[in-house]
Parts: structure tokens; sequence; C-alpha cells
């Protein structure tokens, strides 16, 4: 099974992220990158499809230079190969652009089945593996828990408010992971070794046949118009209960209309 | 504090930051339950078997990380500055391979050493007896003749990872005096062999050591490594080694009860002003923060000598010496530095002070590496 994982590299969400005050994307210079957290276990999903069906699994990740540290990290949990989708023309891309993009990508590396997390940590829009299944012309399981692949049909677990729904398809396909689904391995001290030697090919937008006309700050249809930091938390309500507590707590959730 | 450490390769680099990773996420998030439950962290010697971290200075044929100890001994270090028992283990299981990998044949090699240094087996080291510790030529505990291999009786004591490692060093006599002792692979399960409960211990809670009693368990020929009678000088080389563990766990201890300290010291106030910036306070830290640097370029010494080749036992007893007397004042000191919080359990450099004792004692007593430097100043 030729398995393509998905990966971002995104600001690490233990440092301050900011937004760059000239075009207004995100300041990557500013905080560490990190490969996104649940792209992990799409990671991790990609590779246990992988050593029960056997097959390739292929990075495909879309940054600039920098982003080649998440290719590395990934290539040492145990992926056999990476794409690196990197052209000046595709910053400030929004997740429009972003799919199309990914998706031309993807239809020149060829797949069985796509995985890739539900969200990334900085933009958050949660919609990559619905547009790229749309732009792909190929069944979308979001939100998967859990996995399972026999022969050209996939099943998911759907994770849902209240359960799970069970979603059928068959390949080729977009899977969508949350990060209930499995624990990320770490990459061992060999893989970190090996992954040095594993072969990374680098896309330009010419070479992935991306038209520059629609992908880019310039041709986003969402704009980021204004943006602040966001306001210091205010000191919380301290209720002491005199044998009222619980009118008090009432009240306050009515004041809030959480009630 | 990251501590910035000079790294020979890339490669290097990349191990430190794959070790602190783990030892971030796997060590530092556990071991405060772990110690204070006196409990084994089951599953954690798979994740670092896993990762690699289990065979580091064993050659890549022989399926080890092909890391020089410089390398090496700083990866000990910093899962030392999360997690000292854990550590320790690590540097017993390093020890512990140590005597197939110098002194097995190819065969015995090829048989265990992939198992062994992927962390898979995990092994314990078995020289010490009741009445044998730094005496180690006074041992008793026999290993008799019999038809295609040997019969063990016997009682071995201080065996960290004693009753849960998969395998042990195992040192027993053969024939009388100094030259009768021998060393074997012996499994962790055998018929004839049981393990004392765990000593109830000063620190390092979650990695118990035991006693084992040997009765005329059987071991096979195929697991003497070595010759007959060669035991004690396998032993002694492979303290050599083991004793640059020792001296990076301690540094690891050191360091991480300063990182602790300066922390504190920079938050306290006392007499309107942060307890750091108080002369008396600020000198002791940095008394603490020169003896961490030390303790770190002995260890650092004397790897880099075993790693040219050249002869590095007086050294290596230099670095155990000082790292771990190091880690006793700086840890005590941290304690100091906390006041009376410092003597409660609240807080981990209580755990540290009790955890860096050990550190004088085992592998070798402060007092047999002054006698081994002092024997080659002898000479």
């Amino acid at each position: 099974m030729n398995i393509v994982v998905c990966v971002k590299q995104v600001p690490d969400t233990a440092t301050e992220r900011k937004l760059r005050s000239d075009d207004k994307t995100l300041d990557r210079e500013a905080a560490d990158g990190v490969v996104n957290e649940l792209d992990e276990y799409a990671v991790e999903e990609a590779l246990k499809l992988k050593e029960a069906h056997g097959g390739e699994v292929t990075v495909l990740t879309m940054g600039p230079g920098k982003a080649t540290e998440t290719i590395r990290k990934v290539l040492a949990m145990g992926a056999d190969k990476a794409v690196h989708l990197s052209d000046d023309a595709l910053h400030g891309s929004d997740a429009l652009s972003t799919s199309y993009a990914m998706a031309q990508a993807l239809k020149k590396i060829g797949f069985d089945l796509v995985v890739l997390g539900s969200e990334s940590t900085d933009a958050r829009t949660g919609v990559l593996a619905a547009m790229l299944a749309e732009r792909l012309g190929v069944p979308q399981l979001t939100l998967a828990n859990k996995v399972e692949v026999n022969g050209s049909a996939i099943a998911v677990q759907r994770l849902t408010d209240y359960g799970y729904d069970k979603v059928e398809a068959s390949l080729p396909a977009v899977v969508s992971v949350v990060e209930k689904i499995n624990e990320p391995r770490y990459p061992s001290f060999k893989g970190i070794m090996a992954a040095k030697k594993k072969p990374v090919e680098t896309l330009g937008v010419a070479d992935a046949e991306i038209s520059a006309d629609q992908v880019g700050l310039a041709n986003a249809w969402s704009e980021v118009v204004d943006f602040a930091v966001a306001p210091p938390r205010a000191a919380g309500t301290v209720v002491k209960d005199e044998g009222d507590g619980g009118a008090k707590i009432a009240e306050f959730l009515a004041s809030k209309k959480f009630v | 504090m990251t501590v910035d450490r000079l790294l020979p390769t890339p490669e290097a680099a990349d191990l430190i930051e794959l070790t602190r990773e783990i030892a971030d996420r796997e060590l530092a998030s556990r071991v405060d339950e772990h110690e204070r439950a006196e409990t084994y962290p089951e599953g954690l010697f798979t994740l670092l078997g896993d990762a690699g971290l289990l065979g580091l200075p064993y050659p890549e044929e022989l399926g080890g990380g092909g890391q020089p100890y410089e390398v090496y001994l700083q990866v000990i270090e910093e899962l030392a500055a999360r997690w000292a028992a854990v550590a320790v283990a690590c540097s017993v299981h390093t020890l512990a391979c140590f005597p197939v990998a110098e002194y097995g044949t190819a065969r015995q090699r090829e048989r265990w050493l992939p198992d062994m240094l992927a962390g898979r087996l995990v092994g314990g080291y078995s020289l010490s007896e009741p009445q044998a510790g730094s005496d180690a030529g006074a041992l008793r505990c026999k290993a008799e003749k019999v038809e295609g291999g040997y019969r063990i009786s016997g009682n071995k004591a201080w065996i960290t990872h004693g009753g849960i490692a998969d395998f042990y060093a195992l040192f027993a006599r053969t024939a009388e005096g100094g030259r009768g002792i021998s060393c074997f692979l012996a499994p962790g399960a055998a018929d004839g062999l049981t393990f004392g409960r765990p000593e109830e211990k000063m620190g390092l809670h979650a990695v118990p050591t035991t006693t084992a009693h040997w009765e005329g368990a059987f071991l096979e020929d195929d697991r003497l490594l070595g010759a007959e009678g060669q035991g004690l000088q396998i032993a002694f080389s492979a303290l050599d080694s083991g004793r640059l563990g020792i001296a990076a766990c301690a540094t690891g201890l050191a360091q991480a009860a300063l990182d602790e300290a300066v922390a504190y010291a920079k938050e306290r106030e006392t007499f309107g002003k942060k307890i750091i910036d108080h002369q008396g306070l600020g000198f002791l830290l940095a008394d603490m923060a020169a003896g961490v640097d030390v303790a770190r370029a002995t260890y650092l010494d004397a790897a880099r000598r075993r790693d040219a080749g050249l002869p590095y036992s007086r050294q290596a007893s230099v670095a155990k010496l000082v790292a771990t007397d190091a880690a006793m004042k700086v840890t005590t000191d941290a304690v100091q530095v906390f006041g009376g919080y410092g003597y409660t359990r609240e807080f981990r450099v209580e755990r540290y002070m009790r955890e860096a004792k050990i550190m004088q004692i085992f592998e070798g007593t402060n007092q047999i590496q002054r006698l081994v430097i002092s024997r080659h100043l002898a000479r």
C-alpha cells in the first residue's frame, strides 16, 4: 500500500507564538518549529498500516526550508521517503490554496491512502482533509479514532460528540485522525541515523504543476484583517460558600447565560 | 537549564536531543510517583531499548550504537538529571553487557548481544557478596564443573535490578585463590536461583536491589565468558568502564540539584531581595556550579582517553571519586539553599541528597578509588 502522510511544521505551543506585523502571516522565525502534534498520530497510524499490510510511507510537507527538520523527524520515526513542497510563491496560502497545492503534489506522488492529523495547532481550521478529498475526487474519512484496511476497503470509527460513526469507503481515500487513535512512537537513534540517508525530493510550484496565480498571500480567499495580542486572563471570581454556595454559582452561570 | 554540551559529531547532537525529549516526557513525568511509592517503572526500559539507548557504546556490527564513551556518558548524565535510579540501571546494564562484548566468543556475542544491546534483555551485575564487597577476591559463590556445564551455589548481594533483570554477569569461584574466579552469563530465571526481598534503601527506590541465592542451578558450558580463572580480570576491566557511568550519573544528579537550587534562589526573597542576590547564597551556588563542571570535565577527560585507546583506569577512578563527592556536596548544599523546605519531601532536592550518598559507595567505594589512584602513583 502506498501511503502518503501529510505533516506540517508548526510553532511549538510551549513557546510564545506571533504573527508578523508586515504581512500578518505566522512568524516562523519567532518560535521553534515542531511537528504538528496530531500529525505525529497520523505518522504512527501510517507506519502501523505499513507494518500490517506492507508498502511504503511517504511524507509530504508544505513549508519553507526550515520544514526539513520536521521531515527528518518523521523519517526518523520510520517513514521511507519524503516530498517537500517548498516555494516562495506558496507563502501566505490559505486553507483553500494550500489544499490545491497539496492535492497537486499528491497527484504527482500517487497514493492509495492519504493520512493526516485532523487539525494543526497553529491555523486550526481543521478543513484540509475534506478539501484534499474533494480536490482529489476520493472519499474522505475524517476524525478517525480507528482505521482498518482490508484489501481495497477501508473502514474507520469516526469520533463524534456522542460516540462514533462507522464509515466505510474504498481506496484510494483520505483519512484524518484524532489523538485517541494511537500512541506515537519515539524515533530511535538508529532511525535518526537512517533518516539522513533517506530520499527527500523538493518540489517547487512548477514541478507540481501548481498555477502560481492560485496560491500565496495575494491569491488567498481569506484574509487576516487585523490581530491583537490576547488580553491577560482576568482574575476569577471567588464564591465563598456560606450555606448559599450553590445558589451563588447558579446566579453566576445565569449571569453569563450558561443556564 | 539545558547543559550546553561540546559534542564531537552532529549525530551525537541528535542523540542528546532524542535523549532529552524522552527523558523529559517519559522520565521527568514519572519519577516522583515511582520514587515515592517505591514501584518499578514497567515498560520504561523497553522504551529506552527501542530508542537505542541501551547499547550505545558497543559496535554497530553487534547491534550497538557505535558511540564513543564521551557521548554515551553524556546520555547517561542527561538521564540521571531526570531520574537517577533509571540512569544507574542503564549504566549497570551497559556494565553487564561488557563481559560478553569484550570477552565472549564470536558465537556467544552473536547469540546474546543483539537482544542485550537492543534492551530486549536487561542486565544486572553480580560480583558482590554479603562478606565480599570492596574485597571482591574474597567471594565464595561456587561454580562446580559438571558434565556439560557448571553448578552454581552460594549467595550474592547488592544486585541492581535483582530479580527483574533478564541476565546477570555473574562471578563465581571455579578454583581457590585470586585466579580461581570465573565470569558467567547467567539467565535471570533458572531452577535453583532465587532472589531476596528488595533492600529497604535510602534512595534509588524505583529500581530494586536484592540478594541472589544459588542452590545448585545449572549453567551450560557456553555461559562461561572468557577462560576459567579470568573472572577477576574481567570484573575489574568492566568496572573501569562502569565507574565512568557512575561518574556521569553523579554529574547528572548534581546538575539537577544545581538547577533546582538556582531556580528557587531566583524566586525566593529574604530581606527585600532574591536570595541569589545575597552574596552568601550566590557564592554557595557558584561553588555548586563549579563542582558540577569539574565533575563533568573529569569524567569526559577519562572517557576521551578511553575512546583514544589510552590507559584510563586511574582517570576513571579520579572521575568516580570527584564526581560522586561533588554530587554529595552539591545536593547537600541544594537542600541548604531551600532551607526548611529542602528538608521536606515536597521538593526534589531532599531526594537528590539521599540518592547522592550511594554513589560514593557502589561500584568501588571512594576509598577503593583512592586505593586504585595511589597504586598508580606508587608504580
